[in-house]
Formats: C-alpha cells, sequence, structure tokens
C-alpha cells in the first residue's frame, strides 16, 4: 500500500497551532473586557463574537474572501506591503481561522472569567495588586481549566474546518490543502483508500486529543469560590 | 479605687494598653454618598485614626457599603475620604485612588482567601506587595507569630476550618502593611465556639500593630469587647458616634439589634483577689462586684464587663441572701414598655454607667416601678474583657456566676 500524502495533515496542525495561538492572545483581553464590563455596547460586541457559530462557513468564507481580495483596502495594503495576495495563502487561511474559531476561544473563557466573581480580584487589590498583576497572579490561574477548554476548543475547530478554507483558501498543495479538503478531492476522484487513511487517521487523533484533555483536566484542582 | 466616675474613659479599660494616645492630626474623614438600587448610603463623620472604631448596624444598614466604598470598590461613590490628610476620594476634584493605591488593609466576611494558593502563598502575596511599598514595620514573622499561623502555613485554604481561615485572613491583611485594616464580620461566618477561638487574636491584634481599625459588626457583644469607639448606622446614614460605653449605654438599640442582644459595657478597676473562693473583686463607683478570678489582671488595674440585658432582673428592695452574688443599686431612669410582647426593657443609672435590663411587663406592674425610684439590679451573669494581650486560652468568657 503506498504512503498517503501527510502534507495536508502537518499543514492542518500547523494552521490549527497557529490559530489557537493567535487567539489565546487576542481572545484573552476580549473575554476580560467582556466578563467585567457594564457597557453598553457588550451585548453588540458579544453578538459579533458569536456571529461564526450561527453563519455558514461559506457566508463568512465568501466576505472574508471579498476582504482579502487585492481589490479591498486590507487585501490590497497586503499586496503592497508584502507582495504577495491575502487569498489562496496560508496568512488568508490563518486570518480566516482567527474569525472563524473566535467563538470557540472567548467563550470559554468569558465563562470562566464570570464564574470567577469578583472577591479574588477584591481581594487582590486590597493587598495592592495592579488590575494586571492581579489578572496575571490571580485570575489566569484560577481559570486554568477555561484556558484549555477554549484553547483545545479552538484547535479542535480549525482542524475541522471546510467551508471558510475552500472559500478563502483553494485547495494549493503544501499551501492551503488543509486536511478537510485533501479527503474531500480523494473522495471526488474515487480515492477511497487515500481518504480512508486520512479520515481514520484525523478519527484516531481527534480521539486521543480529547482522551488526553479530559485525563488532564480531571486532574487540575477545581477552585471552589 | 476610683469612685469618681472617670472610669469611663475607654482608654483605661485595656488592660495591656491600646495604641499610643491618639495625634490629634490622624483621622479619617469620611463624607460619602452611594446610591445604587433603592439604597443610597450618606455619612459624614470623621473618626479618629487610632484604636478600634466599631461601624455597628443591622444588616442591610450600609456597612459593607461603606467599607467598599472605603477600599475603592464602590464605582458610585461620590464626596470625600481622606486618611491624615491623604485624599482617596474627592469627587468634586475629580480625585478617585484606585482601589490598589490606598493603604487599606481588609478581612472578607468568606475570608477570600486564593485557593490556588497555601497559607504561606497567601501571605506571601501580601508580603511581596507591600514590602517596599509601606512605612508600616509589620514583619512575616510577627504576623505568623502573633495569629499562630506556623501549622497551617503549607496547608491550603479549602482544608482550613472557618476559623483559621479568618486567622489566615487576618494575617494576609496585616502583611498588606495597611495604614487602615477594615475587618467585614469575621465572626459572622462562625459558630459560637468558632467565634471565642477566634476573639483572642482580634482582641490581641490592635495591642500588637497598633493599625488603626474598623470593625464592622452587627452584634453587640463583638463590639462591646472589641471597640474603643462605635459608628452606629442604620438605613444608610449614622444614627450616633461615640465612645463605645456612652453609645452602647444612651442609644436605644431594640430597633437597631435584636432585643435579646441589647447590652451595657462597665468599666470596674479590680480591688481585691480572693484566693480561699478564687473570686476577684471589683469596684464599680463605689459598689462591690465579685467574678471568678482574674489571673492576669492586678490590683489597681481596670477590667471591661459586658452585661447582657437578658442577664438581669431588677428588685425594688435589697433581695435577702440569694445565690446572685452581684446586686447593684441605682435609679430607674426609663422603662420601655413593648405592648407588643411581653417585655419592657428597663434602664438603670448606676452613677456613671447605665446598665439595662429585660423585665416582663408584668413585673414591671407587680413591683410598681416608675422613672426615679431607687431599684437593685441582680446581674446573673457578666461577660470579661480582660485585653490581657495573647493567651492560648480565649479571654473573654461567660460567667454564669451564683
Amino acid at each position: 500500500m503506498e504512503l498517503p500524502e501527510l502534507r495536508p495533515l502537518w499543514l492542518s496542525l500547523q494552521l490549527a497551532a497557529s490559530a489557537t495561538a493567535v487567539l489565546l492572545v487576542l481572545g484573552t483581553p476580549l473575554a476580560w473586557w467582556l466578563s467585567g464590563t457594564r457597557s453598553r455596547l457588550k451585548p453588540v460586541i458579544e453578538a459579533v463574537t458569536a456571529l461564526p457559530l450561527v453563519l455558514p462557513p461559506t457566508v463568512l468564507g465568501f466576505y472574508l474572501l471579498l476582504l482579502m481580495s487585492p481589490r479591498s483596502w486590507l487585501g490590497g495594503l497586503w499586496v503592497e506591503v508584502t507582495d504577495t495576495t491575502l487569498t489562496f495563502s496560508f496568512t488568508g487561511l490563518l486570518i480566516a481561522s482567527v474569525v472563524y474559531s473566535l467563538p470557540f476561544m472567548v467563550q470559554p473563557l468569558q465563562a470562566a472569567f464570570e464564574s470567577l466573581g469578583r472577591g479574588p480580584l477584591e481581594a487582590a487589590a486590597a493587598l495592592r495588586a495592579s488590575p494586571l498583576d492581579a489578572f496575571l497572579t490571580v485570575a489566569a490561574p484560577l481559570s486554568l481549566r477555561g484556558f484549555l477548554t477554549a484553547a483545545v476548543l479552538t484547535f479542535a475547530h480549525t482542524i475541522g474546518e471546510f467551508g471558510v478554507v475552500l472559500m478563502v483558501g483553494g485547495n494549493i498543495p503544501g499551501k492551503t490543502r488543509v486536511i478537510s479538503i485533501a479527503i474531500y478531492e480523494h473522495v471526488e476522484t474515487l480515492r477511497y483508500a487515500e481518504a480512508h487513511t486520512l479520515a481514520a487517521g484525523l478519527l484516531l487523533f481527534a480521539f486521543v486529543v480529547l482522551v488526553f484533555v479530559y485525563v488532564f483536566n480531571r486532574r487540575l484542582p477545581v477552585h471552589v469560590a | 479605687m476610683s469612685p469618681d466616675g472617670d472610669a469611663m474613659g475607654i482608654a483605661g479599660a485595656a488592660g495591656s494598653g491600646s495604641a499610643a494616645s491618639p495625634e490629634l492630626e490622624a483621622r479619617l474623614e469620611v463624607d460619602v454618598q452611594v446610591a445604587f438600587g433603592g439604597f443610597d448610603l450618606q455619612v459624614e463623620q470623621a473618626i479618629p485614626a487610632a484604636g478600634v472604631t466599631a461601624v455597628f448596624g443591622p444588616s442591610g444598614s450600609g456597612k459593607t457599603t461603606l467599607l467598599r466604598s472605603l477600599l475603592g470598590f464602590e464605582s458610585g461613590s461620590r464626596g470625600r475620604i481622606a486618611l491624615n490628610g491623604d485624599v482617596w476620594l474627592d469627587s468634586e476634584a475629580g480625585v478617585d485612588v484606585p482601589p490598589h493605591r490606598r493603604p487599606v488593609g481588609c478581612t472578607f466576611q468568606d475570608g477570600q482567601l486564593f485557593p490556588h494558593l497555601d497559607v504561606a502563598g497567601n501571605l506571601r502575596y501580601a508580603d511581596r506587595r507591600s514590602v517596599g511599598a509601606s512605612a508600616v514595620s509589620i514583619t512575616h514573622g510577627d504576623v505568623v507569630d502573633t495569629l499562630d499561623l506556623e501549622p497551617l502555613l503549607d496547608r491550603r485554604p479549602h482544608t482550613l476550618s472557618g476559623g483559621e481561615r479568618q486567622r489566615a485572613a487576618l494575617g494576609r491583611a496585616l502583611l498588606s502593611r495597611p495604614r487602615l485594616l477594615l475587618l467585614d464580620e469575621p465572626l459572622s461566618a462562625l459558630d459560637r465556639r468558632r467565634k471565642a477561638e477566634i476573639m483572642p487574636y482580634l482582641l490581641a491584634l490592635h495591642p500588637r500593630f497598633g493599625i488603626p481599625t474598623l470593625y464592622v459588626s452587627h452584634a453587640v457583644d463583638e463590639v462591646a469587647l472589641l471597640a474603643d469607639r462605635v459608628l452606629v448606622l442604620a438605613d444608610g446614614r449614622a444614627q450616633a458616634f461615640g465612645g463605645t460605653v456612652e453609645v452602647l449605654e444612651q442609644l436605644d438599640l431594640a430597633p437597631l439589634t435584636e432585643r435579646f442582644q441589647a447590652a451595657a459595657v462597665l468599666v470596674a478597676t479590680v480591688s481585691a483577689h480572693d484566693d480561699e473562693y478564687r473570686l476577684t473583686w471589683l469596684d464599680l463607683d463605689g459598689q462591690r462586684l465579685s467574678v471568678p478570678r482574674i489571673e492576669h489582671l492586678a490590683v489597681g488595674e481596670s477590667a471591661r464587663l459586658l452585661v447582657r440585658s437578658r442577664d438581669v432582673s431588677l428588685a425594688t428592695e435589697r433581695p435577702s441572701p440569694t445565690s446572685i452574688r452581684n446586686v447593684l443599686s441605682g435609679v430607674l431612669v426609663s422603662l420601655h414598655q413593648d405592648e407588643l410582647t411581653a417585655f419592657a426593657e428597663a434602664t438603670v443609672d448606676l452613677g456613671s454607667h447605665r446598665v439595662r435590663a429585660r423585665i416582663t411587663r408584668a413585673s414591671a406592674a407587680e413591683l410598681g416601678l416608675a422613672t426615679g425610684s431607687p431599684v437593685f439590679a441582680l446581674l446573673k451573669s457578666v461577660s470579661l474583657d480582660t485585653r490581657a494581650g495573647r493567651s492560648t486560652e480565649p479571654e473573654w468568657r461567660e460567667t454564669r456566676h451564683s
């Protein structure tokens, strides 16, 4: 039996890891702000954050495609600065994945932060901890489970995306052909054996990751307020 | 003996001495308004920044809101707050110092220890952030020692009892080296036994570290034993402010407390010890009282006694021999009848002190009690606060002394 091409798998893992890393950086402050704000803008921002959950991936992909096309302001700027197009590139895929997986990072984190209540942070403030200090030394360690859940959901959701990738990235081997696209193409061209190998591999991978997460999650201490 | 009545001076009540004499300028100026929901708090009071001041009132009276406002947690606070001239809040001038820059230490009703750190970690959290930032000199060793925290250091908060948790929280608050210590009902979550366990530590705190303290409580006995002065709050307004003895004496506490809580504080001088019967004789404006032997007070020192109104009976004549040892003569100055119940509350003037008695209305009628008439107050039990600093035994104890 011929070894199937593994590059799509590798690309998917790279994409998911990058998207998760970017979202940890961007999603954490957003979730923190949402958990504490009394701004009237909060429901609007929450709705925008949740949009990728309810929109068909093709709708999201379509608008992202328009946004990244060299004729739009963003796509045009990108071409000027980097001399490459954003569409049909790994960077374009990454931006699309970040938007697409945003709620999977923000919502678990926001829930974790909200469940802390104001007590621990007020205690920290009374001990002279600045807000950033209190976040890093109290809120974050107490929200470890929230971070784990958010990271795993984001990672898994990015691995599994299909519609958005197809719209924005197309199917360029080694650049934008991620595992879900590769499987789709194998099926389209009736190469079921190769489709099988990739699909089963992905299934096993997802299962192992989830088991690992649940085991790890059980070992994390629960901090009851 | 000091029958001339200057035993009223509260500072003299502290056996081992409270802090050094208050400086004239050391004070906490409070003039705040906080409004949220249907509740509004308006308090204007200058409080000497020395000793222990109780913030006393029923639940819902605004005690905790006032505390949170001092801490900077009530963002709707208007007005002015300043400690010794350092302005923390001045809404007219646009000053609102954020909580982490106010040199206040506090404990919360539920302790609020950080659950992801052990007790040592919690102490270190406070220690590290205040060690260079505060002029108050308190060392880790002092705190651990005074509060007996050594055996708790490597324990996680969820493994501690309620009392241990409060002790650790007190230690953490002290290690933030505050210029003002706010204690929000540290005993409210504890049962009677645990309260008695913590009380000696609370009593030791101020004499040991000398940090001006606001002690929030709705329990008269805690206030009477711990506080040098009392700010009474009700419905978001200051109702009274003054020395503990005077406030508890003069104020009609009935609407503020449950009736059985009403109590009076007596400051008496030790006049002799009786080795045979293990008693200590006290002098109260020329009248004699005896209580179980107070070991650590010498003759001439003052002891503070808490007398609950439910523990006082009245008689119109000095009773013939009875097992009740403490009978004080005085004049009935007021008699409040509560028409809805069987009870009346009588106030008896003893000279420089007053006690309250909770008697039935039927007895009041049968005795023919009227204001101005001489009466005898029979004390069935008194609690002692001897303020003798730290010891392993709880230092205030109720004695049913017959």
